[in-house]
């Protein structure tokens, strides 16, 4: 397993950007590597610069200081190999059916024809349950199935791999244990890879398997974990991770 | 699960209160209340809103008629009758037809200019934050200018003829479509505008693709303001200045009619002036927002 060739490597990168009155560094050196076929966490409390750090693998920022790379290519720009799945429900084009929101995706990245992409959305729009609503507008769908609409489109483009900004954060809770659960479903059938955002200690326990801890201000690395599947040890690790955030506060019990 | 667990203990500590959980039987539907019950006719009727409009245009029209019959003059107020039937032999005359061909043309090419102006103004506004500027000052500067002011000095410039009449009309549309498609662009939300990204799409494709299509609400807004200003200043124009003598518009046809004192016709050109206004405000313009941002939901 360690010979194998990480899929996205992330090297000693500091992000910055400017607001009106400061330059902010976001994160500040942080390393880590991506597998084929990863559920790998990007996990801290607000201000740690984890979805920063998303938006550049994503190609929307350059990092200051060193360099990502993805299947050994510098990543310098957006680009259809790097799917976004973002938190906003406004992600997707509200002018497109759920189905031709899925085909825009395929057709516009010029990957396939309109047919085939038309076949292909379709497969995707029923492997997440929305079959019957292929050609519904998005305005028409809860907050979960437009989640899922964005996740079906994230998939369809077979990306090297799914970046996802806390999709799951807008949801109420039931939605968002459902989606949890339907997310690892997806991931069990087609074993994606995918980047997952998030600022949840048992989400992203339940998602991923393995889990770097970023501390805020700015963002550095604290340490990368494996998750289990085990109950009893996902509740040392969570415990284990709450401390490790929160081992300068004092004790407090939070409801995640 | 640890939820699970807890979930199971809260269960158990209900049980040991004092007050007893609560199941409710199923009751048969139909049973006690109306389930679906068919309105009756003239409950249907009256809910169609075109339907009421149309009985208080038909009371209008009686009221109407009946003060004109007691009046009895026609060079003050011509009856309804009088007005229909001026209408129906300009219409089958040629004369309706040919004014509102000639009106409708100069329009169309003043609508057709400001479009083009308007998306000018608006990429260069895009493409740099000097052209924003020049759009925000130009549209702040002349958008509370009535467009038929400028009419004298057009006269002047182009002289008497449809050239003037252009003018006018371009420097009324430009404004609020070019504001509005701006303000449009600008509002396209974040997200989209990386998702369009996501995809790979760049430059003219991301604008055609992403940016029009989400703006589109507030372009359609534009054009709709537009051809409001554009249509009331082509009327006043023509009537008031007589621009078009030679090619002889609606206004014109208006103006030529009350000079010589055919006020049902006056009447007949006015109903025209209201029923080509209506038909592109609530058939043309209504449908395609219909067809797009009511299919949408993205309408504000």
């Amino acid at each position: 397993m360690q010979s194998r060739q990480p899929l996205l490597t992330v090297q000693g990168v500091t992000l910055q950007y400017k607001t009106p009155h400061h330059l902010i560094t976001a994160t500040y050196r942080v390393s880590f590597d991506v597998m084929q076929g990863d559920r790998f966490i990007l996990l801290g409390p607000s201000g740690c610069g984890k979805s920063t750090l998303q938006k550049a693998v994503g190609g929307y920022m350059t990092p200051t200081e060193g360099e990502m790379r993805l299947k050994g290519r510098k990543i310098t720009q957006p680009g259809p190999d790097r799917m976004m799945v973002f938190q906003e429900f406004d992600q997707l084009l509200p002018w497109k059916t759920v189905k031709q929101n899925v085909a825009f995706a395929l057709h516009a990245s010029k990957r396939m024809s309109r047919r085939e992409a038309e076949e292909k959305a379709m497969e995707y729009v029923s492997k997440v349950g929305l079959a019957s609503f292929a050609d519904s507008h998005p305005h028409m769908l809860s907050g979960g199935m437009k989640q899922r609409v964005a996740i079906a489109r994230g998939m369809a483009m077979e990306p090297d791999i799914l970046l996802m900004d806390e999709p799951f954060a807008a949801l109420d809770a039931l939605t968002r244990r459902k989606m949890q659960d339907e997310l690892l479903k997806l991931w069990d059938e087609t074993k994606f890879t995918v980047l997952f955002v998030t600022h949840s200690i048992a989400e992203a326990i339940k998602i991923g398997n393995r889990i770097l801890l970023l501390s805020p201000h700015p963002g550095r690395v604290k340490a990368e974990l494996n998750s289990t599947t085990d109950a009893q040890q996902a509740i040392e690790l969570e415990q284990h991770i709450h401390q490790m955030l929160f081992s300068h506060e004092p004790e407090e019990v939070e409801h995640a | 699960m640890p939820e699970a667990v807890a979930r199971l203990k809260d269960i158990r500590r209900r049980m040991d209160d004092d007050r007893p959980e609560i199941h409710h039987d199923d009751t048969e539907a139909g049973e006690l209340t109306i389930i679906e019950q068919r309105l009756s006719g003239f409950e249907i009727l009256y809910r169609e809103a075109w339907l009421r409009k149309l009985v208080i245009l038909a009371v209008l029209a009686l009221i109407w008629e009946i003060y004109g019959r007691t009046l009895n003059n026609d060079l003050l107020f011509p009856t309804f009758s009088a007005t229909i039937l001026a209408f129906f032999t300009g219409l089958m005359d040629g004369t309706l037809p040919a004014a509102a061909w000639s009106s409708g043309k100069v329009l169309l090419m003043g609508y057709g200019l400001g479009i083009v102006l308007a998306a000018t103004l608006t990429a260069l506004a895009m493409a740099s934050r000097i052209g924003t500027d020049f759009l925000e000052t130009m549209t702040s500067m002349f958008n509370p200018l009535p467009a038929i002011a400028l009419l004298p000095l057009a006269l002047i410039w182009f002289g008497l003829g449809n050239a003037s009449l252009v003018f006018v009309l371009v420097h009324s549309v430009t404004w609020a479509i070019a504001l509005n498609t701006h303000s449009g662009f600008l509002g396209v939300s974040r997200t989209l505008k990386m998702v369009g990204r996501n995809y790979g799409l760049r430059g003219p494709a991301f604008i055609m693709k992403i940016l029009i299509p989400a703006a589109f609400p507030s372009i359609l807004t534009g054009l709709k303001i537009g051809w409001a200003f554009a249509w009331r200043t082509l009327i006043a124009a023509e009537l008031v200045f007589g621009v078009s003598s030679g090619s002889g518009g609606l206004g014109w046809f208006i103006f030529e009619n009350k000079n010589m004192l055919d006020i049902p016709k006056v009447f007949a050109g006015l109903l025209t002036v209201i029923i080509i206004g209506l038909v592109v405000e609530n058939l043309i313009f209504r449908t395609i927002e219909r067809r797009t941002i009511e299919r949408w939901g993205v309408q504000h």
